[in-house]
Formats: structure tokens, sequence, C-alpha cells
């Protein structure tokens, strides 16, 4: 775990006005990592911000400096795609709680010189928009044209929305909910579980002593990445064919391809990411239920909202399933807004909407471009 | 508008201006569109065909990936000022029950059906004994996806049997069209070849 984040190479805010938090506490001294792509026009009408998910972070479109990997969007966001950052300026923050810049659970708390870890205040999906406001109000975008993001991004843009319409045109929640379910609460529970059974993990100190919970870590990120998934599309790419060999060992190595491929997703995730953020970021998630943040119904939050929204979801995805989006839609149409709904056949489970999919494509482009016309740009 | 739907022409003259719209079975948003246009409404449209919703999306018309069977209870009651039902009825699995739906969604509803107790669609059951094909019953009887075909008469009778209220009737055919508030006459099941309902609880 690479703990100089604050040397990636990216854009940063700070705030000193302390950001106020769900829980009644306040970050003290915020920073918001972030990129951006494409150029803000004259008229400030063309900001787009996207919202990451669990795993994700700022290098949507860019290559990621901690793995050398393209941006976890890239096929979605650039120069000519359906986000087109020829025409649009794109914004993407790490999510405050993250590991990648944003203040987080590896930041250094102002008040005792050290860092946070478990000292870092149980912070919340509104909390994240809140520091993402932040951001936008010290770029003096008054109203974005489009926020959009998928699973815990999606979270993020309903937030978006229920908090602050008046700044934003449209929305764009994809494969998400209004509230965690008691299933997706399970799957996290899994990993953090996971994490703070790994000795490693010292009480969540692990900074402090040089250690860092890397096998909890990468099992809370093997059986998340199994949720990403689909039965269909794990039968397509691995089956039961074996890893480098042609019978089985009588043993436990990882005679499958898939727990070979899982075991690498495993490795590889915990170079770029760290346990408590983890632990935080699926609480954030868990606590996720934007009736309850609101005191009101799902119709009465969006009653009268003047925001246009695109929903998407997946056939494949069984773990923020169509349904769970249908209750969004029905919600908002029940209330008048404007809403537009598409439910994407694929296969390939949670994660359809980072791959190939042109009729997602297709959907997204064509709703931007709608939005885009009718705000002149 | 495609100048072969004359119906949908006739459709938009029976909305209102500034209501809200629910069009089921919404298509490529021609009929949303052209309400949008000609009478400013706010129009939704319900769609179970991806190539059809992109582009109504493309579009900016607001649409929903659904199919009218089983996602019309997604609407509260009474949430839309008119919900249409353009020549759907007859492909859907339980019409009684959209019938009843469209009503319960909609202040009113305006339902069309091609009408299969036309002249020419008896004429070629009798002559050939076959299941007959004409100009807006096109498929053959194992690729068709009108399972639910009914008469003007046909349709009348059900409305009367689950209490909905006929406003008006359009009657179409080849080159004619005739009007009735309320119901339509029995001559209209045998020279209409399309029919236009005007229907409320």
């Amino acid at each position: 775990m690479n703990t100089d984040q604050n040397k990636l190479p990216c854009s940063y805010f700070t705030d000193t006005k302390p950001l106020l938090l769900e829980n009644g506490t306040s970050i003290d001294e915020l920073t918001v990592a972030y990129e951006s792509y494409g150029k803000l026009n004259k008229n400030k009408s063309n900001a787009i911000i996207i919202c990451h998910a669990l795993s994700g972070d700022q290098f949507l479109a860019s290559k990621n400096p901690l793995t050398n990997k393209n941006g976890w969007w890239n096929r979605m966001v650039g120069s000519g795609k359906p986000i087109d950052t020829d025409k649009y300026f794109v914004i993407c923050a790490n999510v405050l709680g993250g590991c990648l810049g944003s203040t987080g659970p590896t930041s250094i708390n102002p008040s005792t010189g050290e860092e946070y870890g478990l000292n870092f205040p149980v912070i919340t999906i509104s909390d994240m928009v809140n520091a993402q406001m932040r951001l936008i109000q010290h770029l003096e975008i008054d109203k974005l044209l489009s926020v959009i993001g998928g699973s815990m991004g999606g979270m993020q843009v309903l937030e978006w929305a229920a908090s602050y319409p008046s700044n934003i045109l449209s929305a764009i929640p994809i494969a998400t909910s209004s509230k965690h379910t008691a299933q997706n609460i399970a799957f996290h529970e899994l990993g953090r579980q996971a994490i703070m059974a790994d000795p490693d993990w010292n009480g969540g100190n692990y900074i402090k002593v040089g250690s860092h919970p890397t096998k909890g870590l990468s099992i809370a990120r093997m059986t998340a990445h199994v949720t990403y998934l689909s039965e269909a599309s794990l039968t397509k790419k691995f089956g039961r064919r074996l890893q480098d060999k042609e019978e089985i060992s009588f043993g436990f190595d990882a005679d499958f391809q898939i727990e070979s491929y899982l075991r690498h997703q495993g490795l590889t995730f915990v170079d770029r990411f760290d346990a408590n953020s983890y632990l935080y970021i699926t609480r954030a998630m868990d606590y996720f239920d934007l009736e309850k943040t609101h005191k009101k119904s799902l119709t009465e939050i969006f009653e009268k909202t003047n925001i246009k929204f695109l929903i998407a979801s997946f056939t494949g995805d069984w773990l923020y399933p169509p349904s769970e989006n249908l209750m969004i839609v029905r919600a908002l149409s029940a209330g008048g807004a404007d809403v537009s709904f598409v439910n994407i056949e694929s296969d390939k489970g949670h994660d359809a909407f980072l791959l190939e999919e042109p009729e997602f494509d297709d959907a997204m482009r064509g709703f931007i471009n709608s939005v885009s016309i009718e705000a002149k740009i | 508008m495609n100048k072969n739907r004359t119906d949908l022409e006739l459709i938009t003259s029976l909305v209102d201006n500034n209501t809200r719209i629910l069009d089921v079975g919404c298509g490529n948003g021609e009929l949303l569109q052209s309400l949008k246009d000609k009478k400013n409404v706010k129009g939704q449209g319900l769609e179970l065909k991806q190539e059809r919703v992109n582009q109504c999306v493309s579009k900016g018309l607001s649409v929903i990936q659904g199919n009218a069977d089983s996602d019309l209870s997604l609407y509260p009651n009474q949430s839309f000022d008119c919900v249409i039902l353009s020549q759907t009825i007859q492909a859907t699995n339980n019409p009684r029950n959209i019938l009843i739906e469209l009503v319960r969604i909609g202040k009113k509803a305006i339902v069309s059906i091609p009408n299969f107790g036309f002249w020419k669609v008896r004429v070629s059951f009798t002559t050939y004994g076959k299941m007959p094909i004409t100009k807006k019953l096109s498929n053959n009887w194992y690729d068709t996806p009108n399972i639910h075909l009914c008469s003007i008469l046909d349709f009348v009778d059900l409305c009367r049997e689950i209490n909905i209220k006929i406003e008006k009737t359009i009657v179409l055919s080849s080159n004619n069209i005739k009007s009735y508030n309320g119901s339509p006459n029995n001559w209209s099941n045998f020279f209409g070849e399309e029919a236009i309902f005007l229907i409320k609880n």
C-alpha cells in the first residue's frame, strides 16, 4: 500500500472550512483529490461530475498511476465517446473516506498529527456528496449538466439529486439502489470480518506498526468480486477449466482457473486500496437509505423536481437488480418527474456497467446529447 | 408523421393541451413527439424494445423500458390526464386487465384497435377458410404478435362488462372517418377497419 498518495499526480482542493458530517462530528481540514477531462466552457454550463464506485477512484479516463492501467471508465469517457470530453468538462473526485488522496483513514488527523486510522469518523454517502459539492463551489460551477455514477456512484447521484436539486440539470443513477438491502449488507459484512480477522489489521492501527492486512483485504475483494459477476459470466469465462494443469491436484492449490483469477484479483487490489478505507466505504454504503436520511418517501423527496433522470439497470445484475432500480423509477414517476429507464439485456452481472454494452452506450450518448441540446451547449 | 398513421393524427386531436400523457407501447416516440410539439404535453412512454427505447431517449423523450402486461402497476391511480394505447391491446396477454389499468392510471384513456369484424376480414375467412391476412393484419397466424384480436363490438362488450364508459368512438375505413358520441353503431363493426375509443372509469 502506497501511503504517499498525496503525491499521486492529479488535482487537489483543500478546504479549511470544517465539513459537518451526518454523524454530528466534522472534518476540519478537507482534501479532495480529483481528475478532470475536457474544458470548462465560458458559461460553465458543460460540467459533468462522475461519482465512482466502492473500489473506483478519480482516475476515470486516464492512466491510473498506481496500477498503470487505463481509467476504469475509459470506454465511456473520452474524446468522441458517449461522454464526450471534446464537448463536456468531466470531473471525478476520489470519495471522502477514500485512499487515493481525498481525506480518509490514511490521512493525517490535524488534531493529533498522526494517521486517522479508526479515529476517522464514520462517514455516509451524503457526506461524500457534500465534500464533492465543496469542490464544485470551489470551481465556481453553479449548475452541473449531469451527475452520473454506477453502484455506489449511483447512490451518490441519488443523494446529489435529493440534496442539491437546483444545482443539477440531469442525473444518471446506474445499477444502484435507494437503500442497501440485507443481502448487500451481508456481503459487505463478510469483507469487513475478513479484514478485521487478519492479525495484520492490528485493531486498525496497522500503519503505525508498519503492517497491512493484505490477506483480509484480498479475501474481502475476492468475495465482493464474485458478487459483481454472474453465474453465466463465470461459466463463460472459466467454466471448470483448470489452471496450467491437466489434472486436479487433490490438494488446495488453485486448481481451477476461477480460483487463480480470484486470487489475482485479491492480490492486485491490496496494492491500490487501504483496508480501513474499505471498512469505512462499505459502511457508508450499508448506511445508505435515502428515505431515512431525508425523512421523506422517495416520491416526496423528488416531487416537483426539475431534474431529468435516466436510470439504467442490467438484467443479469443480482447485486443491484433491475427491481431495485425500478423502485426508484416508480417513485420518480409517481412524483411526476421526467424519468427514463433502460433495462439492458446482459449476462455480465453487476459489472456490466463498466463493460462493453453497446446498447447502454447508445442510451447514455443519446440522453446526454438530448440534455445538452436542451441546455443549448 | 407517417402518412399511413391517420390514427395517430386522430389520437392527437383527442388529447388536450398542456396535459400529462402516458403512451403505452410508444415505439420510437413518434406520437409522443407529435403531442409534445402540437399539444405541449408532458409525455412519458412505455416501450419494451431496446432499440426503440434508445430512439426515444435520444429524442429527449421520457421513456420507461417495460411491458404493458406487467409494468402498468408502476403508476399510481390517476397519475396521468390521459393514457394512450395505440394498436397494441391485441398483442397483450391480458387485455381485460390492461383496460382496467388504463382507466385507473389515467383520468381518461384512448385505445385504438384493428377491427376483426371488418368486412374484408370476414370475406377473407369465409371465402378461403384460413386466418385472414389484410393490410392491417399482415402476419401469418403462426408469427403474429396479435394474440387477442377483437371486433369493435367485442371491445364495446368488454367495456360494458367491466364498467368502463365509452365517451367517444372514431371509426376509420379506407375512405371514411366517422365519429360517434359513445359507442358506434353495428354498421361500423362491418365497415370500419380500425376504431379509436375515448374511455374512462
